[in-house]
């Protein structure tokens, strides 16, 4: 008896290290950028799940910026630029072009919801 | 303008209880410096926008242009801070736009007109076509003993005035004395206005700091469509209404979007600004047609 509980408590705990390790490992989402829009523009999260941003561009330099995360980065055509993001509180956050890119700039953005 | 704004901007200004057009040279002695004079603010323009947002844009310059050849006393300059036309990605229609609207700007009565960039005049081509039909993007100038200073935070497509400039602006500061009377005309705000907005400078806190060492420092800015004042220490940052569409106030709406025009109030938000320089600084909001 005390043999299975302690072998129950063994793989307890092997399962909720595994779920630990899922839980830190980062999550890649990939956005392209092109004149004046980014896909998605909507992106989902939870909190407290590292995120990894793969931004691309299909046509010039674009910014990205996240003020809320302080998160900035340059987009340059040919290039994957990977940004590192904790999502640490739930909410609905904006991200924009910061690199003036012409008649519709303004509009160049999108949301990440993260969800507690 | 917040009230939230208005009531921190009259407490760290002095001026609480006083109706708002005023913002004082902080540091400034009793003896006056230099003779009283003014001069109007004109700014974005934006010069071949179309759109609902303003469906009188074709004359909306022509009209503030004539508000302003009309007042009784004329002031000694105009200044432009910044998208004196509306971006286009073609370069030789951006060209016809800066030509035109220095057409239509010439038929002010004064002369002594100064001109900064916008993005819209100068992000895509890093401020190529602005130089070649307005000159320097920064530069200084003094007028009856008060010294300005154009900044450009524009030309770099990411907002930023860039080390070289920062250089520049160090150097000059370095010439002046603590109590000397200074003013910055610049296109962004050079504080974090609304980062969600990208109503910033990238580097604009550096240029704040440098300003800091001198007790008579006003700015004068665009960019945000919409009368605004600010403190950052003793500096105060007065934002002009633009000659296109109004913008909303900052964070009030989840996004930046035009403000719809009214047919029943054409010119509501937009306009000119007087601002007379003597031992306080003094603000009237002019509007584009005076009725």
């Amino acid at each position: 008896m005390q043999r299975r509980v302690l072998m129950a408590l063994l793989a307890g705990s092997a399962l909720g290290g595994a779920a630990r390790l899922a839980a830190d490992q980062p999550v890649e989402i990939r956005i392209s950028a092109k004149k004046f829009e980014f896909h998605p523009n909507k992106v989902m999260a939870k909190r407290g799940q590292p995120l990894v941003l793969v931004l691309t561009s299909e046509d010039r330099i674009h910014g990205f910026k996240m003020p809320d995360f302080g998160v900035r980065a340059d987009i340059v055509p040919g290039q994957e630029t990977r940004v590192p993001l904790m999502p640490d509180k739930a909410g609905s956050f904006t991200f924009f072009c910061d690199v003036f890119c012409g008649d519709g700039h303004e509009d160049m953005d999108g949301t990440l919801v993260v969800e507690a | 303008m917040l009230q939230s704004d208005r009531r921190e901007f009259l407490k760290l200004a002095g001026m609480a209880g006083v109706t708002f057009t005023a913002g004082l040279f902080p540091g400034e002695r009793v003896a006056a410096q230099a003779t009283d004079f003014h001069f109007v603010q004109f700014s974005d323009t934006h010069w071949g926008y179309s759109g609902a947002a303003n469906p009188d844009a074709e004359h909306t310059l022509a009209k503030a242009v004539a508000t302003v050849n009309g007042l009784a006393r004329q002031p000694d300059f105009v200044v432009f801070t910044g998208d004196l036309t509306h971006t286009t990605d073609d370069p030789k229609l951006r060209r016809e736009r800066m030509k035109r609207f220095r057409e239509i700007v010439s038929a002010l009565a004064v002369k002594d007109v100064r001109f900064m960039p916008g993005e819209h005049d100068a992000s895509l081509d890093k401020g190529e076509a602005y130089r070649e039909f307005f000159g320097a993007p920064y530069y200084t100038f003094d007028h009856k003993g008060t010294h300005f200073i154009a900044l450009d935070n524009v030309s770099d497509p990411a907002a930023k005035l860039g080390d070289e400039q920062l250089a520049w602006l160090a150097a000059d500061l370095k010439q002046r004395k603590p109590d000397d009377r200074i003013i910055v005309l610049t296109h962004r705000p050079l504080f974090d206005l609304q980062p969600q907005w990208d109503w910033t400078t990238a580097d604009g806190a550096k240029a704040i700091e440098l300003l800091m060492p001198y007790r008579n420092v006003v700015v004068f800015y665009g960019h945000i469509h919409q009368e605004h004042h600010h403190m950052t220490g003793h500096i105060a940052h007065h934002a002009a209404n633009s000659l296109i569409f109004a913008l909303p106030a900052p964070g009030s709406q989840p996004k930046r979007a035009a403000l719809a025009y009214d047919a029943a109030t054409p010119g509501k938000g937009l306009g000119t600004r007087d601002i007379t320089v003597a031992d306080k600084v003094t603000l009237i909001e002019l509007p584009v047609t005076k009725g």
